[in-house]
């Protein structure tokens, strides 16, 4: 996928962390696992004890203080004198919820009262394993190394007790919470009682863990509010947007607005003159490829935002702007249609599909195209960053903090040890805030000015400057047989990858993205081949919530749809025939996850059935103008389907009454969670779905804040979102993605209901609805 | 010299007169409540109260802000949560939270001129808040619970 010679492992890492089934990255995590998270040591931990370290910073995320004979059972938690617990929640909170499910998943194998948990943010270190919070892989790979980390502490303090009263270790027994009780007597010990001998105990082999069985779970499984919730609705500084370190300076930076463009000339004496603003530095441009490095441009140094924001305002550049000023959005999609029409690079075969289509029987074909968009989270990117002599403080709203200690430290040209990443609070990330270009802008400005310094992004800047969820033409074609059932099918994608970002020849997609939706299908089909055609980047391609499944469910879950009305067959019952009964596929992935998580259509048509269900297809009476949709995608292997219903009226205006989910994420730590998630999902779909489109000329991006790049409010929103969670024991799978990708599809399948009208290209106001 | 009052404390600001208000209770005061999203009045995440009305901050110049009276999240929080601010933990509105103070905001501003708001109501007057996790539904229910609770 990338061309390693130019690129260090550690971008090849982050690449590849969109693609979570992908075999190399299972590995390096197991590595990662095995020399730091699973061992633990007894005593004072380190890790531990720097985290709760009070940054210089007014941040109101809870630091208490880390007593010296507190236990610390590993990296996850620790047990302080008084009882409190302690447990880090080592990955990033942006509205996953993650401080909240991660956490009690310790605190439910530990026995411990929720109540006397403090939860920790975890700084950016390799210790934790990986904390690159993007892929729906929080508690799915964590699930296990967190109850094992909770049912450790929880033995040890069990042979603590046993130890204090000389009685045998089978007579102690950790019940209810946060008490070890004898079983022969009344005697009981707190936790906070038994911390410091516990930490004079080896630590057992993970052999000697007794995990709960599910029935025994007090919290996994059990709706809880979000840990956060009072400081968050009260105000309090916890986003990376509201960092204030003493003596800080602010920054805006005046980006290239052409991907690659350099400034030829800059007059700042305007912006010099503007009451606040101190003085302006140059960023250099970046080498090819741009991966996470700055873009370049002249940054305006002040004493406040809205200084730095004038200022920037009043500098006059000339750009030498570069090959992508050719980049023509509107011309762009026309060689992307035309590439789909051509035989591409196959991905993956089953059987003759070119035979079947030789017969000469009907065929049904058709093209879908789907455009760029930008993440646009409400809090736009910002960093601070302090460096002092060859070490390097930030704070950021980030995905990714060890990717900020490597970009930063590569920056810099120092250790990645040198770099401190305090993880703040994230104002939406969606995968934006897994790239860590701005905080190395505040690193190098800091470095230049002496002093703390605010990188701050406009919405101007975050939309202009995003590194953009690719667009996409897709093109698919079927050989039907007499009951309109597919004998062949053939599907072709096409768009600028992700791999484009870390190596500027890439022009196929990677098997990461056709993992996502593309390189196999949940139908019964007996000739099938997918392709991937060419397609060189003209912007910074990213990841975005759900990545390439966005445009990829749109196309084969609307080509479902035009095949069941090619069929004339209602869409529901022709979608549960191409699922079939069910069977395992065969979907590519590494054994292990294959073994763990198997490729089930079973689960998939059960989804099906509950949405259809508890939508009432077929049997709800809808009036003039109204219709349903049902589409169904697995992703991050998580099995959902979505029942949208809407509302069309005379002018194209649409309402969104109604959106059915059902959702088979396996176990799931936080129901309330789950329900959040993929209502949220519902909305986040609806946007992309109604309006999300991100274009280009002469290489500028056309767009720049919510007037000309709108997303869902309130009253476009889906008024209603029913979720229903499949009661489950598989394996947890990913939450906070597979609720996107099936809402666009539904809702043109709806639309076709409604209307007659087959909507093929995105958004929704290309096609005349609003 | 301009003078106002914030959260009932007697303020003065002799800076740019073209700052808007947004920056001068972030940067200036420190009131990192109130947040940045867009600038332009188009998502509502700065929402404070001016005489117990919603306003968007970033579009109020501190040159046009003498003798006004602010109320920010901060302000409403200070003894104690508001009845808005339980009805959003009660129904566990937040996803990422960052716009949730200026959703906030707009509902005490909507519950003080309509205690008993009907959807189209809230519909009304919550559409000029951008929530990008997509927390609406539960919203509109906090909103009904907090009409509930002041009733």
């Amino acid at each position: 996928m990338i061309a390693e010679e130019k690129i260090t492992d550690a971008e090849v890492k982050t690449a590849e962390r969109a693609f979570i089934e992908n075999v190399s990255r299972r590995n390096f995590l197991q590595g990662m696992l095995s020399a730091s998270a699973f061992v633990l040591w007894v005593g004072k931990s380190q890790l531990l004890a720097k985290v709760v370290t009070v940054p210089d910073a007014n941040l109101a995320l809870p630091s208490p203080g880390v007593e010296t004979t507190a236990f610390h059972p590993g990296v996850f938690l620790g047990i302080q004198a008084d009882g409190t617990v302690l447990i880090v929640a080592h990955r990033t909170e942006m509205g996953n919820g993650v401080r909240t499910s991660l956490p009690r998943i310790v605190a439910d194998e530990l026995d411990a009262d929720w109540s006397r948990v403090k939860v920790i943010q975890g700084d950016g270190d390799e210790r934790y394993g990986s904390q690159d919070t993007d892929g729906s892989h929080s508690v799915r790979e964590f699930f296990d190394v967190l109850r094992e980390a909770g049912a450790t502490a929880r033995l040890m303090l069990v042979r603590a007790a046993a130890l204090q009263w000389g009685v045998p270790e089978a007579q102690c027994v950790a019940d209810p919470v946060h008490v070890v009780s004898d079983r022969n007597s009344s005697r009981k010990l707190g936790y906070g009682e038994l911390a410091s001998i516990a930490a004079t105990l080896p630590v057992p082999k993970k052999e000697e863990l007794r995990l709960k069985t599910p029935q025994e779970w007090r919290y996994i499984g059990k709706p809880a509010p979000g840990y956060d919730v009072t400081e968050v609705c009260s105000g309090k500084p916890l986003y990376g947007m509201d960092v204030r370190v003493d003596g800080m300076l602010y920054a805006a930076i005046a980006h290239p607005p052409v991907l690659g463009g350099k400034v030829k000339s800059v007059d700042d004496s305007a912006a010099l003159k503007v009451m606040g603003v101190k003085k302006t530095i140059p960023i250099d441009p970046f080498t090819p490829p741009h991966a996470f490095q700055p873009l370049g441009g002249v940054a305006v140094i002040a004493d406040n935002t809205w200084s730095a924001f004038k200022g920037r305002n009043r500098l006059k550049i000339e750009w030498d702007n570069g090959g992508h000023a050719a980049y023509n959005s509107e011309e762009y999609k026309k060689q992307l249609r035309e590439t789909a029409r051509q035989p591409g690079k196959v991905v993956h075969a089953v059987g003759d599909p070119d035979a079947e289509f030789a017969k000469g029987g009907k065929i049904v074909e058709a093209e879908y195209f789907a455009p760029h968009l930008a993440h646009a989270s409400m809090e736009p990117p910002v960093a601070v960053a302090d460096v002092r002599d060859d070490k390097i403080t930030v704070w950021s709203p980030t995905q990714d903090p060890q990717g900020v200690q490597q970009q930063v430290a590569k920056a810099l040209g120092l250790k990645k040890e040198d770099v401190t990443c305090h993880v703040t609070f994230l104002g939406g990330g969606f995968g934006r805030k897994s790239k860590p270009d701005y905080a190395v802008e505040a690193a190098l400005l800091s470095k230049k000015t002496g002093r703390p310094v605010k990188v701050v992004w406009s919405r101007e800047d975050d939309i202009k400057f995003d590194y953009f969820h690719s667009v996409a033409a897709m093109y698919i074609k079927a050989a039907v047989d007499d009951k309109g059932m597919p004998k062949a099918w053939l599907q072709r994608s096409v768009f600028p990858p992700i791999g484009s970002t870390f190596d500027k020849d890439a022009v196929y997609g990677g098997a990461g993205e056709m993992s996502l939706g593309w390189n196999v299908i949940p139908f019964d089909v007996p000739n099938f081949r997918s392709e991937n055609g060419p397609a060189t980047a003209h912007v910074r391609i990213g990841w975005l919530r759900s990545v390439a499944n966005i445009y990829h469910a749109f196309a084969v879950q609307s080509f479902a749809n035009e095949l069941a009305v090619a069929a004339n067959r209602d869409p529901y019952e022709y979608l549960l025939a191409l699922i079939g009964s069910g069977k395992t596929i065969d979907a590519g992935q590494n054994p292990e996850m294959a073994k763990k998580y198997p490729y089930d259509t079973a689960r998939l048509r059960h989804v099906a059935e509950l949405a259809a269900g508890k939508a009432n297809w077929g049997k709800k009476k809808l009036g003039k103008g109204s219709g349903m949709g049902i589409a169904v995608h697995r992703s991050f292997l998580t099995y959902v389907a979505s029942v949208v219903e809407v509302e069309v009226d005379d002018s194209g205006a649409i309402r969104i009454p109604q959106v059915t989910t059902a959702v088979d994420a396996g176990i799931v730590a936080n129901p309330d969670m789950v329900q959040s998630q993929f209502q949220g999902a519902a909305v986040f779909g609806t946007s992309l779905a109604r309006t999300g489109e991100i274009t280009a000329t002469g290489g500028v991006i056309d767009q720049s804040n919510f007037h000309d790049y709108p997303v869902a409010r309130m009253n476009d929103a889906p008024y209603h979102v029913d979720v229903h969670i499949v009661e489950s024991t598989a394996p947890p799978a990913g939450v906070g993605e597979p609720g996107v990708p099936p809402i666009a599809p539904a809702i043109c399948n709806a639309i076709y209901a409604a209307t007659g009208k087959r909507v093929r290209e995105l958004p929704l106001t290309r096609n005349g609805f609003a | 010299m301009i003078r106002l009052k914030v959260n009932g404390v007697a303020q003065s600001f002799d800076g740019d007169p073209e700052m808007p208000l947004l920056w001068y209770l972030r940067d200036v005061l420190g009131l990192t409540g109130t947040k940045f999203g867009c600038g332009m009045a188009l998502c509502g995440a700065c929402t404070v109260l001016q005489d117990g009305k919603a306003i968007r901050s970033c579009q109020k110049q501190m040159g046009a802000a003498e003798g006004l009276e602010i109320t920010t999240i901060e302000g409403i929080s200070a003894h104690g949560p508001h009845a808005v601010q339980t009805a959003w933990a009660t129904v566990n509105v937040p996803q990422c939270g960052y716009c949730q103070p200026g959703q906030i905001m707009q509902a005490v501003s909507l519950l003080s001129s309509k205690p008993q708001p009907s959807d189209s109501d809230i519909d009304d007057v919550m559409s000029g808040n951008i929530c990008r996790c997509g927390t609406y539904q539960r919203i509109r229910a906090a909103i009904k619970t907090a009409a509930k609770e002041v009733a």
